[in-house]
């Protein structure tokens, strides 16, 4: 069995005096598409940075492809997806070729311009997510689902082992969602993407996911999708601390 | 013209700092707009007008100093101020644009004292609020240059890591870009150019020559780099014929390259919508 790619042991984070996660141990193996749910302030986000490297933890280890965080230099590995609502500004003169193109930043390393062959590697990556054919539009003039992924298209330009989406599916109509799902789908299974994605809402977990874990503070529930089925929703509203609902 | 610029050493300075201004302040321009930094660019103008006139109350103060080029105290006063701005911004997260009023009024009052103490509004310190197109020296065509090319190497080194940064600041600090010092460099940049600018802009709208051509671009440009180019080409033509019709009428350069600027802005503003209300006409 080859090695994880995550594996949390034990791990605590709190800022000043209140305590966001508290002993979170599990691991993400190569080719799983995980789905980690929990409401707003449950300690999701403070999770993505301690896989990020962003912030360390208090007690406890991170280890990213079988090693510790700290002695990690491969972030080009994790490619990573934002809240689509943070930071971005819709009104930035570029067209989606650039911003696709500028997910090679890291992986190229400072003082280093852009390969000959960027622009084929932009094309290759936009067709992955089904938007070749917007490549010479300005970003702003897409929908939100269509920027989602073309931001995706820029984590996958420098061929990332591992993905991380953070409310991919924040303001995207409803009937795009599951087509974004099946996107998602097929690059965990034809490119043998491993994906973690986080969500706030129970709704949103799609079929297409193969694990789900359940995040408040603390890992309640870690496994296979079809065992979250079987979970009552008193079971996770006990968890989460308010009413809960899974669609089927 | 042409032969007046071939005789006279001044106009070849004046014309040739316009024009690598013309390119350098427009190109950085376009990393301070998209990333809404427009009125740091005001606030760092005014740092450096204290900067000037200090240098003024010490060359008439002290002998020694007479001939002290004023650029580079101002270029000192800029780069104090941009770092001074950072800090204040992380020190005040939650209320980073009071950074600026705060920097800018300081700029302003450490100018009103030390033009008093220099007994007052001389034509030297006219030339650099508003521009000159006699003024300029040698030395400060020098230093135009040295900075010129400190813009360019810059960019060349970080371009890609400048899109980044500018495109999506969280994006940027996730992938692991270093993008606190990227930025610093980048404000060290901003003010290097300011006080290039000022000498033939006038401190007072050096941030007009950042900024205007590249709000007259964004109105017409696809993608970041043709918004770059057209910047440029919009900052280009506002010197050219700012500084041309500043030596025949005999009028502060300053102005005349921003009433042009904003002229052009104008024009492609009402061009975009008569090309736009076709389209609709016809569509």
């Amino acid at each position: 069995m080859s090695k994880p790619l995550i594996e949390l042991q034990n791990v605590s984070f709190q800022y000043e005096h209140t305590n966001v996660l508290h002993n979170i141990s599990f691991k993400v193996e190569e080719g799983d598409f995980l789905a980690i749910l929990g409401p707003n302030g449950s300690g999701k986000s403070t999770l993505l940075k301690l896989i990020l490297g962003i912030v360390k933890p208090i007690t406890g280890e991170v280890k990213l492809f079988g090693e510790s965080s700290n002695h990690f230099f491969h972030r080009e590995w994790i490619g990573y997806v934002s809240q689509k609502s943070n930071a971005f500004n819709s009104a930035f003169p570029a067209t989606v070729e650039e911003v696709v193109k500028s997910g090679l930043t890291k992986k190229i390393g400072l003082f280093k311009r852009y390969p000959k062959n960027a622009k084929d590697l932009v094309m290759e990556a936009l067709k992955s997510v089904g938007m070749e054919e917007y490549s010479t539009r300005n970003i702003g003039q897409l929908s939100g689902g269509q920027q989602q992924r073309v931001f995706i298209a820029r984590a996958l330009i420098a061929e990332p082992k591992l993905l991380i989406l953070d409310e991919p599916t924040v303001g995207i109509d409803h009937e795009n969602v599951q087509s974004f799902y099946d996107m998602l789908a097929r690059l965990n299974e034809e490119q043998r993407k491993t994906i973690i994605l986080v969500t706030h809402d129970v709704d949103t977990v799609s079929n297409r996911i193969s694990h789900v874990a359940c995040l408040n503070q603390t890992i309640h529930f870690h496994g296979y999708k079809k065992d979250f089925d079987s979970i009552s929703n008193e079971q996770l509203n006990d968890w989460y601390g308010h009413s809960v609902r899974k669609i089927h | 013209m042409i032969e007046a610029i071939l005789n006279y050493q001044f106009l070849q300075n004046a014309f040739l700092s316009g024009l690598i201004i013309g390119i350098i302040a427009p190109l950085l321009g376009v990393f301070i707009v998209v990333r809404r930094m427009s009125l740091i660019a005001d606030a760092l103008s005014h740092v450096t007008l204290a900067g000037i006139a200090g240098s003024l109350f010490l060359s008439q103060s002290i002998t020694s100093l007479a001939l002290l080029n004023p650029i580079y105290l101002g270029i000192v006063a800029s780069v104090g101020g941009s770092i001074l701005i950072e800090r204040l911004r992380s020190l005040y997260k939650h209320y980073e644009e009071l950074a600026i009023p705060i920097i800018m009024s300081a700029g302003i009052g450490l100018s009103a004292i030390f033009i008093s103490l220099a007994s007052g509004f001389s034509t030297d310190l006219m030339s650099y609020l508003f521009g000159s197109v006699s003024a300029v020296s040698r030395s400060d065509l020098f230093v135009v240059l040295i900075i010129a090319l400190v813009v360019i190497v810059f960019l060349f080194l970080f371009f890609k890591e400048m899109f980044v940064l500018s495109f999506d600041e969280e994006y940027a600090k996730a992938t692991g870009l270093p993008s606190k010092w990227i930025h610093l460099l980048f404000m060290i940049v901003v003010a290097l150019v300011i006080a290039a600018s000022m000498r033939i802009v006038g401190i007072l709208l050096v941030s007009s020559l950042i900024t205007l051509p590249v709000a007259t671009a964004m109105r017409v440009s696809k993608g970041f780099k043709q918004t770059i180019l057209y910047s440029i080409l919009f900052g280009e033509t506002a010197v050219i014929i700012g500084l041309i019709s500043a030596f025949y009428l005999d009028l502060a350069p300053g102005g005349t390259i921003v009433v042009t600027s904003i002229m052009l802005l104008i024009v492609v503003i009402t061009i975009k919508k008569f090309m736009v209300n076709m389209k609709v006409e016809r569509g």
